[in-house]
């Protein structure tokens, strides 16, 4: 096990000042699998000096760039918002440019594995294609009937307001693939399709909610959530995941949405 | 190699290919091509709004919209495409809100609108309400939109597609669009589409410098694969640097922070923009705040042990209109600086953000060959192009403007020209130049890394060719990017697979930008005047007799395979506003 050993760059401000960079000794155990090599996953340890205040993906980077260029991962826009770099970080999933060195325990080795319950490609990257399936079958789009209004539909501030938390979303997967039913059952719709779904059932303007209702009413729709609140915790951009899958449930029930 | 066929091939997934492929796939058979997964594109990290002169919330009109947005653009904007932008805005908010885009709303219910800088009530009298948004997330809700939009619409995506070169060929004397290659990057196999008509749509290239808002991935593809075929890029030089990146990081945090009364503070805790624009103050465009926020630097105001940034300053704001108004950059100062922005003011340096410049089209999106010509069945949209409606310096809010209306504009017309053309003939071996470039990579063994002549070329860019610029910055720049591509020619990548080749993705990204650093330079250097966000320190005034004329740079190559950039220019076009001295 290795230990974190704290030491000042000789570069940094003598005054300690938030310009200076202090690096610190951090080992990345990452889950590695390329099956143009070998058809076994293996785990590989990189200890590396780093900023605690960077990011992970500041990290991965790094063992990419300095290391290993095989190391494998997407990313793009490097701060929360594109839903590309959503990892299994300590067990727990997040997205690597939203996670800082410092707020895991850099002391001890910090894991980093691809996300579970979608096929692994190479490394970290996983086959995306089931859960965008997943999202489309949903209807995600805004169903309406009749002439369209010249100017803008009408929508009160309280309107909008109900379905803002998930419109958030970003398609990371981190919620569907925290899912332990969605571990299980990979014909399961998963939360990430519910949250998109619930954005448009509640949305005043929208007509299609008896139509996604019956579609999440299936067996492998809402039913199947055990509300293991997995999902909530896991979103990077702070949805109550498993308050709309609830709200959609009771919609299935009352009808009222 | 696979070759498919396709009427209209659209190559980017961001809002301008998105756009561009609702409108091509009702007409056309389609097909989008993208380097990564379409919601993963960069129009999502736009934040503050969209303009259009809607006159929600008070008086405003389009023709108000397109002055300030040729006075904005420092007068090299093409008047009759900014007349276009800003007729066509009302529209293009309005088809996004009938899309199912969840704009903010006013008390009435209708489309809310904020401020923005350098968007003003007739002809700059004061800062008007023009922005329609969607708190600080607008660009993402524009990007998912249309995503809903394309899924409902059947549009047929190839995801994690990489083009990498523009296949044209002659037809009578005739330079004609005929398909493009693409490495597919779950495989690493090449695949060649025929199409009668092309859209390119693949973004930005803000990657060439270090503090950057644009993502890893913003690598100026579509512009070098248009530049190595003969095609001229426009206006290269004028690139956007946003007022207030967080500190060092480069991360975008909205103009809008400022439309909701935010305030720039120097180390004194002056509100220093009152000094250099009394009239608009913060809201000032951002070439003007970006060069404001330097001088203070230098000048020793800056904040912080090494006194090289200033603060944004929210805390006057009721924490209650932050939540509501600014969520998104308010949780980026808490997890990435670990500052409260209700009570700490936020430390923020210009970050490199837009290229006003790109291929340059017409208003209906065609490509053009040289100063008059079109490319038959070539389109552009978005960053990637220039039709020029952004000129010098784009104001805030419309480039998502932008992205729809010439998007849409450019959608339309690939697939009704692809309705009547015929297929060009593919050229012999088509896909040869980018299989020799990735075998060359693959197999070379030079051990010159990617990464570091990416950060050497990060750096002489962020060193010589930001804010100010000077003969002699751009001439080091220039040398250090010759002898950065002289050293590119040995790179070689440590992953030899075939399979998700991210290694050799970014060794062939660093070529694009090599390439493209060097026209940015090239043209910067021969433009000897300071306009818009082009600011040389030794010609410092805006010179109109000999440089109100847009940049035209070519790549020649001669019979010994040497190349070179060959600099042409082209008239702006003027309509209803003559020059004047910019003053807000």
């Amino acid at each position: 096990m290795s230990t974190a050993t704290v030491e000042k760059e000789t570069t940094g401000t003598p005054d300690g000042g938030s310009a200076a960079s202090h690096k610190i000794s951090v080992t990345f155990r990452l889950r590695r699998f390329n099956p143009e090599v070998s058809a076994e996953v293996t785990w590989q340890d990189f200890r590396i000096d780093i900023d605690p205040k960077e990011r992970v993906l500041d990290a991965l980077h790094q063992i990419k760039w300095e290391e290993d260029g095989t190391l494998t991962f997407r990313r793009s826009c490097a701060h929360g918002i594109c839903g590309s770099d959503a990892m299994r970080i300590n067990g727990r999933n997040r997205l690597a440019c939203k996670t800082l060195i410092k707020d895991l325990n850099p002391a001890k080795p910090i894991t980093v594995e691809p996300i579970k319950g979608l096929t692994v490609l190479k490394d970290l990257v996983v086959d995306m294609e089931p859960f965008f399936q997943a999202y489309r079958d949903v209807m995600p789009f805004l169903i309406t009937s009749g002439n369209e209004p010249t100017r803008e539909r009408r929508q009160s501030s309280e309107d909008r307001e109900r379905f803002d938390d998930t419109t958030k979303c970003i398609l990371c997967a981190a919620c569907t693939s925290s899912c332990p039913v969605f571990w299980n059952d990979g014909q399961y719709f998963g939360p990430a399709a519910i949250v998109n779904a619930h954005r448009f059932i509640f949305d005043s303007r929208d007509e299609g909610g008896e139509q996604r209702l019956e579609i999440l009413n299936e067996k492998e729709g809402v039913w199947r959530c055990r509300t293991t609140f997995n999902c909530s915790e896991a979103c990077p951009r702070g949805i109550e995941v498993t308050k709309a899958i609830q709200e959609v449930k009771r919609a299935i029930i009352t009808r009222r949405f | 190699m696979q070759t498919h066929k396709y009427d209209t091939v659209i190559v980017g997934a961001g809002g301008a290919g998105m756009r561009a492929a609702i409108e091509a796939t009702k007409r056309s058979r389609t097909a989008v091509l993208t380097k990564l997964y379409p919601t993963r594109s960069h129009t999502g990290a736009a934040q503050g709004g969209m303009a259009a002169a809607l006159a929600n919330v008070e008086e405003d009109n389009w023709e108000w919209h397109t002055f300030d947005t040729v006075k904005g653009g420092d007068y090299l904007v093409d008047q009759d495409a900014a007349e276009i932008l800003a007729k066509e805005a009302i529209d293009s908010v309005l088809d996004l809100e009938k899309m199912g885009l969840p704009f903010n709303r006013t008390p009435e219910g209708t489309i809310d609108q904020r401020r923005f800088g350098g968007h003003t009530r007739n002809h700059g009298e004061a800062a008007v309400r023009r922005s329609c948004y969607a708190a600080d997330r607008t660009g993402h809700m524009i990007l998912q939109t249309l995503y809903q939009n394309c899924v409902k619409e059947g549009v047929e995506f190839y995801n994690e597609f990489y083009v990498l070169d523009l296949l044209l060929n002659e037809v009578d004397g005739v330079k004609k669009a005929a398909g493009v290659v693409a490495l597919e990057l779950a495989t690493g196999e090449l695949h060649v589409f025929r199409a009668k008509a092309i859209v390119f749509a693949s973004g930005g290239t803000g990657k060439f410098y270090k503090v950057s808002s644009n993502a890893h991935t913003l690598t100026g593809d579509g512009q070098a694969a248009a530049f190595r075929r003969g095609l001229p890029l426009e206006d290269m030089e004028f690139f956007q640097f946003h007022p207030t990146g967080i500190w060092k990081m480069g991360i975008l945090l909205t103009e809008g922070a400022r439309g909701e009364g935010g305030i720039l503070r120097n180390k004194d805790g002056e509100r220093f923009m009152e000094r250099y624009a009394p009239t608009i103050k913060d809201l000032a465009p951002r070439d003007m705040v970006s060069r404001s926020i330097y001088t203070e630097i230098r000048e020793g105001r800056g904040c912080g042990p090494d006194a090289d940034h200033v603060y944004l300053d929210l805390t006057h704001l009721p924490p209650e209109q932050l939540d509501a108004k600014l969520p998104d950059i308010t949780e980026f100062a808490r997890t990435y600086l670990g500052i409260e922005p209700y009570t700490d003011p936020i430390p923020i340096q210009p970050t490199a953000h837009y290229a006003m410049g790109g291929i340059p089209t017409n208003v209906k999106g065609e490509v053009l060959i040289n100063n008059t010509d079109i490319v038959p069945g070539l389109y552009a949209a978005g960053e990637v192009a220039c039709v020029s409606v952004h000129g010098a310096n784009r104001l805030g809010t419309n480039s998502l403007l932008d992205i729809n209306v010439f998007g849409r504009r450019a959608g339309i017309a690939a697939a009704e020209y692809a309705a009547t053309a015929d297929f060009v003939e593919l050229p012999e071996a088509p896909e040869k130049f980018v299989a020799d470039e990735v075998t060359r990579m693959r197999d070379a063994s030079g051990g010159e890394s990617v990464a570091a002549i990416r950060r050497e070329l990060q750096e002489t860019m962020d060193r010589n060719a930001m804010v100010f610029r000077t003969e002699q910055t751009l001439k080091q720049a220039r040398e250090d990017i010759v002898e950065l591509r002289a050293r590119y020619k040995n790179v070689s990548v440590q992953d030899k697979g075939r399979r998700f080749n991210t290694d050799l993705l970014e060794a062939l990204e660093l070529g694009n930008l090599l390439e493209l650093a060097e026209v940015l330079v090239v043209s910067a250097l021969a433009r000897k005047e300071s306009r818009g966000g082009h600011y040389r320190e030794d010609f410092p005034d805006r010179d109109d007799v000999n440089f109100m004329r847009h940049t035209m740079a070519y790549r020649e190559v001669d019979p010994e395979g040497n190349e070179s950039i060959r600099l042409d220019y082209k008239p702006v076009v003027q309509t209803r506003y003559q020059p004047m001295e910019r003053k807000y």
